[in-house]
């Protein structure tokens, strides 16, 4: 399946039936397809007006107790972070799909992963965190947006699935999979009506009272440490015996892989540190590197920002190298390659 | 002892934040005993604005969700796409609804959401503390217009109820007023109108009712009323602009 098809068949496989979004390249497949899917499990699909009015229907629809999804590309999930704001601290599950593309402003529409700051630091405002999951194959998007229904819904917390173009227009086969059991908290706070039973339940960023608005907070930062410590996901390789350390996400990691694979036939040790989740971001990860490391070079397709968190997680123990293509340029394994020589200076 | 008026069950007990004279308290009263009136309280879901009717949602006594500025009928279109069979309000007022929410109220009605709006048009941003409103007569002062509004600087005012009932998907549109009881009692007829539209499934209604804010105005509770009759009703002429059978 394409890419981004195969988004809309996990999430209705995931069980969500409501989709709310607006037309953008390069991710206009995946509402396409959901208009045509939707309506025959007797969902819905809701063309906006615009990105904002998108995200605050997502808004409405999760206080009422759906699972429901949005998607959008770079500028379009710009004009969604008021929304993502407010649903992170009214906190509502819901997913997110940000299919990235060239910026600042309108950019292109190529390929890039320029929205890594603005997924995993807050685009919006306040003291927030979004699980951000990052894709690098078509399989694993697929399981990836399953598990991410889940990981919302049990911690009331929105999850973005941070893709690149790339992957939106990739063509792999899939296979759906049950993710892992979790026990999913019931959903006795939304909206749907008191039946005349019970108290009103209310949806809600509003505090006031700056006494109450810390300990609404302080219970935000309680949950956040709590998904750090369950859902952190991270793949990586030969860190014990490397001399150099490729950090990489997407579909970067993937090119980054097969420059791997082909400095190894020349004789040169490079392991690699792959982030699935860039937040909460697997920075335990990097100390299991071999101290005789010559240095971490992180590939990102843009002009370096998962380099900080790279930076963050060796301490200084290491150099941090970065190499990195914009503007829909992909990086080459030929250019991953030379860049790895450089580090190592001449002498493997 | 026999009990020959109580309070609406559709209100909670909390006491409301509104300054002395302000007539949100009165539409908050019309608008909760339409919803037990019409038997709908209990499957009600009400979406709260920002604004001065901010805290909305601890006095309507339905569920309530609290949208961004501007973004409540998008929010009450979430709600209604999954609940069809619920009850689903706005309450919004002029800076929410006029400005900064105008792209989401006109595809709500442009969509025929079969949502009900209730739009409080008092001419000025209340919370903030008295900036000039789309809906701001010319010549009134604001604090953003110390000189008074100037049609040459910033347009006229926005009829909302006269644009909204240019789509069709709007199936009741009305303008009301709430300076004197006849005009409340023509208030409440219109929004127990509005509300049916949406039980009857028929599409987007709106009321816009024409308000006071004594303390941003600068007068008494009394003569803010006098203000509104003389000077917001020339401009927004009170009357139904659309409803359903008028639609077809």
């Amino acid at each position: 399946m394409k890419g981004n098809e195969a988004i809309g068949a996990a999430a209705i496989e995931a069980g969500c039936k409501y989709f709310f979004g607006y037309p953008i390249t390069p991710q206009s497949e995946l509402p396409e397809y959901m208009s045509r899917e939707l309506p025959k499990i007797g969902g819905v699909f809701l063309q906006a007006e615009s990105e904002i009015a998108a995200i605050n229907m997502v808004y409405g629809a999760s206080g009422a107790g759906a699972r429901v999804m949005t998607s959008s590309s770079s500028p379009g999930i710009s004009l969604k972070q008021e929304g993502i704001s407010y649903i992170c601290g009214a906190e509502l599950p819901c997913l997110i799909v940000n299919i990235m593309r060239g910026g600042p402003g309108l950019g292109g529409i190529q390929p890039s992963q320029t929205d890594y700051f603005q997924a995993t630091r807050g685009g919006g405002n306040g003291d927030y965190r979004m699980v951000v999951l990052a894709p690098s194959n078509v399989q694993e998007l697929v399981d990836l947006i399953i598990e991410g229904f889940d990981i919302a819904d049990q911690y009331r917390n929105p999850v973005m699935i941070l893709g690149d173009g790339m992957i939106g227009q990739m063509m792999e086969p899939v296979e759906f999979k049950a993710p892992k059991k979790r026990k999913l908290p019931p959903k006795d706070w939304i909206t749907v009506g008191t039946g005349g039973k019970r108290k009103p339940n209310i949806i809600n960023s509003l505090y006031l009272a700056p006494e109450i608005l810390e300990e609404h907070n302080n219970d935000l930062q309680k949950k956040y440490r709590t998904i750090k410590e369950n859902e952190i996901k991270v793949e990586s390789y030969n860190l014990e015996n490397a001399d150099v350390v490729i950090a990489a996400y997407g579909t970067t990691a993937r090119i980054a892989k097969t420059a791997i694979a082909n400095l190894e036939k020349e004789g040169y040790k490079v392991g690699f540190i792959r982030p699935i989740t860039l937040w909460p971001y697997p920075y335990e990860e990097f100390k299991k590197i071999n101290k005789n490391c010559k240095g971490i070079l992180t590939v990102e397709m843009n002009s370096g920002q998962m380099l900080d968190d790279v930076k963050i997680a060796v301490e200084g123990k290491f150099p941090v190298y970065f190499y990195g293509r914009t503007g829909g340029m992909v990086p080459t394994p030929k250019e991953i390659m030379a860049k790895v020589k450089e580090i190592y200076g001449g002498e493997k | 002892m026999t009990v020959v008026f109580s309070k609406t069950r559709g209100l909670t007990d909390i006491p409301t934040h509104y300054c002395p004279g302000c007539t949100h308290g009165i539409v908050h009263r019309l608008v909760a005993e339409c919803l037990e009136e019409l038997g709908v309280l209990d499957n009600a879901i009400g979406v709260a604005p920002v604004g001065c009717s901010v805290l909305a949602y601890k006095y309507f006594n339905c569920d309530m969700q609290e949208a961004a500025h501007g973004r409540a009928p998008a929010v009450a279109t979430g709600i209604k796409r999954v609940h069809p069979d619920n009850f689903v309000f706005t309450y919004q007022g002029d800076g929410d609804l006029a400005s900064i929410g105008t792209a989401e109220i006109v595809h709500a009605a442009h969509r025929g959401e079969k949502i009900s709006t209730i739009f409080i048009n008092n001419a000025i941003y209340g919370m903030t503390g008295g900036q000039m409103a789309p809906t701001t007569l010319v010549g009134q002062k604001a604090t953003t217009a110390p000189y008074g509004r100037s049609e040459e600087h910033c347009g006229r005012p926005l009829k909302v109820a006269e644009m909204l009932a240019t789509i069709h998907g709007a199936q009741f549109v009305e303008r009301v007023a709430v300076n004197n009881p006849a005009n409340i009692r023509k208030a409440k007829a219109a929004i127990k109108k509005c509300f049916q539209t949406q039980i009857d499934r028929k599409g987007f209604g709106i009321v816009e009712v024409l308000s006071s804010c004594p303390t941003n105005w600068g007068y008494t509770p009394a003569d803010a009323l006098k203000w509104l009759e003389d000077n917001m009703i020339p401009y927004y002429p009170l009357g139904n602009l659309r409803t359903p059978e008028e639609a077809e």
